[in-house]
């Protein structure tokens, strides 16, 4: 008698365990319910209930049921083991479900606008609300293409991706070879940290303010537009490059400097080589997180409907911003339809390569992995 | 001799001294050769010990290297490099201040009346700020149990190769542009949450927040909805980190005592999660603070109202987006004023957020 009471109070003493045996418990009726859910939903969908309703009705009568079968099969712990497991999988699908609805709302709104040559091969120049009019009434062709804000999207990644790259490296091989405790490198990590949370627009502003001191008030041009997307892209590089340095094996370095390699050069020939495929990949995400970037390039580079290949020279426009201004202000406000198609092919192309930078990250990794044993 | 020789290699990857040419030698230099051949095996084993990588300081290198200029100059090229990289950002932080109070500095010189609303710049940013605030906190409410969940999911229910696939799912979530998600909210959101907003303002209409219900959804909750799907990925990243790094033995204690799944996610996975979720939710706070192009495009902006289902309300950065192309002068000024306020608010809430992530990877270090 005592004993129990011992034991009993022992058990208690954990928190949120009860003195209750769990019952051997099959998975059957989970998938059971989930497939029934699922038919429950489509078939309330084809009866007329809206899609949303039908959707969450039957997930709610799908996590309540599994409740009470369990509870009934099992006792209360296995009934609460298995809601907690629909209702993660439900927040689960709720993720899914705005990305499956945006990509689907985009392919099909601009996919076949983006993949037409004369779309990839114009620019804006000349193109009013007349042209859209036209298009809309006497069913003339869609003229007016993002031409010019590829090549500003590409000209200004690009000049973005050479001010940070160098700079995120350098500040990666200080935290990582140079001094990877102390106080400075403390801080600067602890800054980096703080910097990824910088707002676009602020980046924007700070350009903005930054060539507005240099070159006078109302500057606006690639470089300016580089420089705020560099702001918030160094971080996003140090990071990752940080990660990546950190896990080349200290032998390799060890070994290089034993042999009397000087330490720059055990850096440039040992440990980046070996940290390649992880630098690579980190830069390319770091890419895909700027290239949509619209606010700071708002700011600091304006727009223009031509073409401008001179970062130097005034407004180019991107593919972000060009998407962003005809589906704000459409050519024409009375036919915005052809506006809204440009911005979604715009859309298109920009998640195109968003995608296609993640993928290709991802294969960089996984493909040129260095071979960290030894 | 022996230094001289090591140097020649120098436009060969991996130098390997032969056997003449190595540390043996009994040369004048030897003496550099001997630190070298004993300063080798003792730095591996004290890294050893030591745990974390740490690569050998300057100083012990600058014995290896005694007296000799050339390579001295390479190095010192290139640390001045790095330390300058790392200085740098430090500058660019100080920078983004200083530049925006340069041009935000008109407008705490300006008579009231100059400003826009005509009761000087702290009555024209408050609603801006309040804006933001609501809009930010109703996106982090929202997403942080989503977020959670699904972090939960990633870290402790999927099988493993479907964890990968997720999260890249969770990665693509992050990496859609915000414009796009703004066309998204306006064109497919917000007409769907039509029917809900009349919903709430026929049941709920007694409450301040649903008084009257707008007719093209492009409101501020539809707003907050888009953001907390923005800034679900952060949260969800941040959490599954912490979660991943749960103590393995405490996890499988509980369950050898018996614990279900779901209990020991209780008991062990939570406590032990739960400073690094909040900083994770402070992380998307700040994000959804700084948000721009969602709220622009999809918010029909007006002045503050505590009605969330209606147009009215603004957000400081969909403030600057929408009126930036046209400012000049003291409206200019305004507005880099209204972005230098966002900058400090961020700031503060960043500082915070990693504060206590950071305590918590060292906490979760000791064990």
């Amino acid at each position: 008698m005592s004993t129990q009471a011992l034991r009993r109070r022992r058990l208690d003493d954990i928190e949120g365990v009860e003195l209750n045996p769990v019952r051997a418990s099959s998975n059957r009726a989970f998938q059971v319910l989930a497939a029934l859910a699922v038919i429950a939903a489509a078939v309330l969908r084809l009866a007329g209930v809206n899609l949303a309703l039908a959707a969450v009705g039957s997930y709610l009568a799908f996590v309540v049921l599994v409740h009470l079968v369990y509870r009934v099969r099992n006792g209360g712990r296995v009934a609460a083991d298995k809601t907690a497991k629909a209702v993660l999988y439900g927040t689960f699908i709720v993720a899914i479900v705005p990305l499956v609805s945006l990509l689907w709302t985009v392919i099909a709104s601009g996919g076949a606008t983006a993949v037409n040559p004369d779309y990839l091969l114009t620019s804006m120049r000349g193109v009013t609300g007349v042209h859209d009019r036209a298009t809309v009434e006497e069913g003339a062709p869609l003229i007016g293409g993002a031409y010019h804000a590829i090549i500003g999207t590409l000209i200004i990644t690009g000049l973005a991706a050479l001010i940070s790259v160098p700079i995120g490296l350098f500040t990666a091989v200080f935290l990582v070879e140079y001094r990877s405790k102390g106080r400075l490198a403390t801080a600067i990590r602890f800054l980096v940290d703080v910097m990824t949370g910088i707002p676009s627009i602020v980046a924007g502003l700070f350009a903005f303010a930054l060539w507005a001191v240099l070159f006078g008030v109302g500057t606006k041009n690639g470089f300016s537009g580089a420089v705020a997307l560099s702001v918030l892209m160094i971080p996003t590089v140090v990071r990752s490059a940080e990660e990546m340095l950190r896990i080349v094996p200290n032998e390799l370095r060890e070994a290089a400097l034993a042999l009397g390699v000087p330490k720059w050069r055990t850096i440039v020939r040992v440990v980046l080589p070996t940290a390649a495929s992880g630098l690579a990949a980190g830069v390319t995400l770091a890419i895909a997180r700027v290239v949509g970037e619209t606010a700071p390039l708002l700011v600091a580079v304006g727009v223009t409907q031509g073409i401008n290949v001179n970062p130097g020279d005034g407004p180019m426009n991107t593919l972000a911003v060009y998407a962003y201004n005809l589906f704000k202000y459409p050519r024409n406000p009375g036919y915005p339809d052809p506006s809204l198609d440009r911005a979604w092919a715009a859309a298109f192309l920009l998640i195109l390569v968003v995608v296609l930078l993640n993928l290709s990250a991802r294969l960089i990794a996984r493909f040129f992995a260095p071979k960290t044993t030894g | 001799m022996a230094a001289d020789s090591l140097g020649g290699h120098r436009g060969r990857p991996y130098p390997s001294p032969s056997i003449t040419e190595g540390p043996m030698s009994t040369d004048s230099t030897s003496a550099d050769a001997v630190t070298l051949g004993s300063e080798g095996p003792l730095r591996g084993a004290t890294t050893q010990a030591g745990g974390p990588a740490e690569p050998p300081s300057g100083e012990s290198r600058a014995t290896v290297s005694g007296g000799r200029a050339r390579r001295r100059l390479g190095d010192t090229i290139f640390k001045g490099l790095s330390i300058s990289s790392a200085l740098l950002i430090l500058v660019i932080l100080a920078g983004v201040a200083i530049f925006l109070i340069n041009r935000a500095w008109p407008v705490f010189g300006a008579a009231p009346e100059e400003i826009s609303g005509g009761q000087g710049f702290f009555s024209y940013v408050w609603p801006l700020v309040v804006g933001t605030v609501i809009a930010s906190v109703i996106a982090m409410v929202l997403a942080a149990p989503v977020a959670v969940g699904i972090a939960l999911f990633i870290s402790h229910y999927s099988p493993k190769r479907l964890s990968a696939a997720l999260g890249f799912v969770i990665d693509l979530l992050a990496a859609v542009p915000s414009v796009i998600y703004g066309m998204w909210g306006w064109t497919v959101l917000a007409p769907l949450m039509v029917p809900s907003f009349v919903w709430l303002s026929e049941n709920l209409g007694f409450l301040p927040f649903f008084e009257t219900a707008s007719r093209t959804g492009r409101t501020l909750l539809t707003a907050s909805i888009v953001l907390a799907v923005m800034i679900l990925p952060i949260i969800t990243s941040v959490s599954r980190e912490v979660f991943l790094q749960t103590p393995r033995l405490q996890e499988e204690a509980a369950l050898a005592l018996g614990a279900t799944k779901w209990e020991m996610i209780r008991t062990v996975v939570w406590p032990f999660g739960k400073p690094g979720v909040i900083g994770g939710t402070m992380l998307g706070l700040g994000r959804a603070l700084g948000e721009t192009m969602a709220v622009a495009i999809i918010l029909s902006v007006g002045g503050f109202s505590w009605n969330i289902i209606n147009a009215g309300n603004s957000t400081i950065p969909s403030e600057i987006a929408l009126n930036f192309p046209e400012a000049s002068g003291i409206r200019l000024a305004e507005l880099v004023a209204a972005g230098l306020v966002l900058f400090v608010i961020t700031f503060v809430v960043n500082v915070v957020a990693r504060y206590i992530v950071n305590r918590r990877a060292e906490f979760s270090g000791a064990n």
